[in-house]
């Protein structure tokens, strides 16, 4: 597999990549084509939980993207309920070999820390971000406290 | 109608005057809906001037023009290929931009053939960025670089998989557009290399505002036109088209009415509920679009359009604002408008009916006396044993003809009357419409029934009567609609 060195590097600069917010990365160790990711937004009403996404990468990567999603359940307007999300660099159309794993988290953080509700996968929930933010936001809270993992110490 | 035999074959000289004064009258490459309404100067009577290409051809052309462009801009062809592409094949447009801009490296650069920055790098091998291996590297003009083998895995995905003819450069937000010189010397595969002079040649067609692929089954061809416009244009396979949407020759409906009125009788199936709930027109180029992912963020995949659009409100993404929430709010208004056209639907569903029932006739009768052809054969050299030359029996052949267009028009006929509204215009179309029904069945009760029962001299007689009447017939009821639609006057329901 043509893929595993690149993975296997790409592991190790994501767990030693310093970023606590998706440095906790796990790997099974006989698949090195599936990884969980604990990412740790720093916003509000995010920073009180841990995601976990989960990332497939397909035999031909980095020819062809990853998948991702969201493993733990995330009230947001860019997220739909089976943790699907939009994230233009790692749709086909956009996908580059050279993008590597740590900028599609970066950008995924980005995204779940400032959502987009111009561009939402829930419409209900973009109507409530916009219209009432602190519904919203105690909404999103609650979500989390239920839903969310706990962040590690 | 004979006009097959007017047909030019791979006359790719005689024409290049005509295509080039055409492009330098209209370089924005947009098809203009209009045009639906001047289509009598190009009425199926007159003889189809379009050329036929095959996929040889085709590449001929295409080299044709990219050496005429490579010619003015002294670059790789390759590169010309790519800037013509993003001009839809538009040479006079393309070198106007090219003498209008001061700087021809901007240019270039803003056609994605020339990198903005070219990054430095160090000599001898190194780590590749793709497969994380150390080794020779080697990369485009953007000195972005990679291991052969991943040029080579990235460039065969993008080919076989993707179906793109026009690659990007693998850095992330390095825009460059890979010439085809560099492709071709990572592919090495055959069937690679094939299949992306195959994507080329598509592009070429698929960009081309005066080409078209035939529809025919397995026919590869495609047609060329000096004018972009509605028309009847005809393949040398056979296929009789409209060159604008490439179904059967639809006059006299447009092609925007014929998409919707088949759209609509489609949406009693199964497939079509489906197509329905599952797919959207891209709202710039009309084609249909799956959606097979959660996000509203569409890209249309037609080479030709790439148009990035939302699923939901159906405009263009980029100037997306905070208005998109206009398109999901419940309004009041809205809902009662709903439930009124509620009621009003059982009635037109009647009235749909009513034409689709007749549409479906006409396209069913069609279909069977196809066998008729057939028949008349058998009986054409039944007479010529008996006395009548072959020449002399043509006339059942020619019947045959002519009752296949008129059983085509009628069945068209019941798609424009369905969104016509009712006004003095349209009951004349009607009356029309009316005769032509009638004489047609006529003249198919006699090719259907009579020929055995009549005696030859009269036969002959009858049949050319009744067809050449059953022509004028359909001649006039053509020439109303093309006037009509020349001076605006069908009010159309939508």
């Amino acid at each position: 597999m043509s893929a595993t060195r690149r993975l296997q590097k790409e592991l190790g600069d994501l767990k030693g990549c310093g970023v606590r917010a998706y440095e906790n990365v796990e790997c099974d160790e006989t698949n090195l084509l599936k990884w969980t990711v604990l990412l740790l937004p720093d916003k509000e009403p995010y920073n009180k939980g841990a995601f976990k996404v989960g990332i497939t990468f397909p035999v031909d990567y980095p020819f062809k993207p990853p998948k991702i999603a969201f493993e733990t359940k995330i009230y947001h307007p860019n997220v739909d309920e089976e943790g699907k999300f939009c994230l233009p660099i790692v749709t086909t159309e956009n996908w580059k070999p050279a993008t590597k794993t740590e900028q599609v988290m970066m950008a995924l953080l980005s995204l779940i820390n400032e959502p987009e509700p111009n561009h939402p996968i829930r419409a209900d929930v973009a109507e409530e971000f916009q219209k009432d933010h602190k519904k919203f936001m105690k909404t999103a809270e609650e979500h989390t406290r239920k839903n969310a993992e706990k962040r590690p110490e | 109608m004979s006009s097959e035999d007017e047909i030019q074959m791979d006359d790719s000289d005689s024409d290049q005057g005509d295509l080039d004064d055409e492009c330098l009258s209209d370089d924005d490459g947009i098809a203009l809906e209009s045009h639906d309404q001047n289509n009598s100067e190009y009425r199926e009577n007159a003889v189809p001037d379009n050329e036929v290409l095959n996929h040889d051809s085709l590449e001929i052309e295409m080299k044709k023009t990219i050496a005429d462009v490579q010619a003015v801009l002294q670059t790789k062809s390759g590169m010309c290929r790519i800037l013509l592409h993003k001009y839809k094949w538009n040479k006079e447009s393309l070198l106007e931009r090219f003498y209008e801009n001061p700087d021809t490296t901007t240019f270039l650069i803003d056609a994605q053939v020339i990198p903005r920055h070219t990054e430095s790098v160090p000599s001898g091998d190194s780590e590749c960025d793709i497969c994380c291996i150390v080794g020779p590297l080697s990369g485009l003009a953007c000195n972005h670089r990679a291991c052969t083998a991943c040029w080579k895995s990235y460039l065969t995905n993008k080919i076989v998989d993707a179906g793109q003819s026009e690659i990007e450069c693998m850095a992330a937000n390095c825009k460059l557009l890979i010439e085809d010189e560099k492709v071709m010397t990572y592919i090495t595969d055959p069937n690679v290399i094939a299949s992306y002079r195959r994507l080329i040649v598509a592009s070429y067609v698929e960009t081309n505002r005066l080409l078209k692929w035939c529809p025919g089954v397995d026919c590869g061809k495609a047609v060329k036109v000096s004018h972009c416009e509605p028309r009847l244009v005809v393949c040398s396979c056979g296929s009789r088209f409209c060159f604008s949407c490439g179904n059967d020759w639809h006059e006299p409906v447009n092609c925007r009415l014929l998409k919707l009125w088949m759209k609509k009788c489609s949406d009693d199936s199964e497939t079509s509920n489906w197509i329905n709930a599952n797919t959207k027109e891209c709202p710039k180029c009309m084609i249909t679009i799956e959606k097979d992912g959660g996000c509203n963020h569409m890209t249309c995949k037609n080479t030709a359009c790439r148009f990035e659009f939302c699923w939901m409100c159906l405009g263009p993404w980029e100037p997306h604002g905070s208005s998109w929430y206009n398109c999901n709010r419940f309004d009041d208004s809205v809902a009662k408008t709903a439930r009124d056209a509620q009621e009003v639907s059982r009635a037109n569903l009647q009235r749909y009916l009513f034409y689709y029932n007749r549409y479906m006739g006409h396209q069913q009768s069609l279909r069977l006396e196809g066998k008729l052809y057939a028949t008349v054969k058998s009986k054409m050299e039944q007479m010529q044993t008996l006395s009548m030359s072959w020449i002399e029996v043509q006339f059942l052949r020619k019947a045959v003809d002519v009752l296949s267009e008129c059983r085509r028009t009628l069945m068209f006929t019941y798609a424009f009357a369905f969104y016509l509204q009712r006004d003095n215009n349209s009951i004349i179309f009607e009356t029309n419409q009316k005769d032509l029904e009638m004489e047609t069945e006529q003249l198919s009760g006699f090719l259907e029934r009579d020929l055995d029962s009549e005696n030859l001299v009269t036969l002959k007689q009858k049949v050319q009567d009744k067809y050449r009447y059953v022509e004028h017939r359909r001649k006039i009821l053509l020439d109303h609609c093309a006037e009509g639609a020349e001076q605006d006057i069908w009010m159309f329901n939508e």
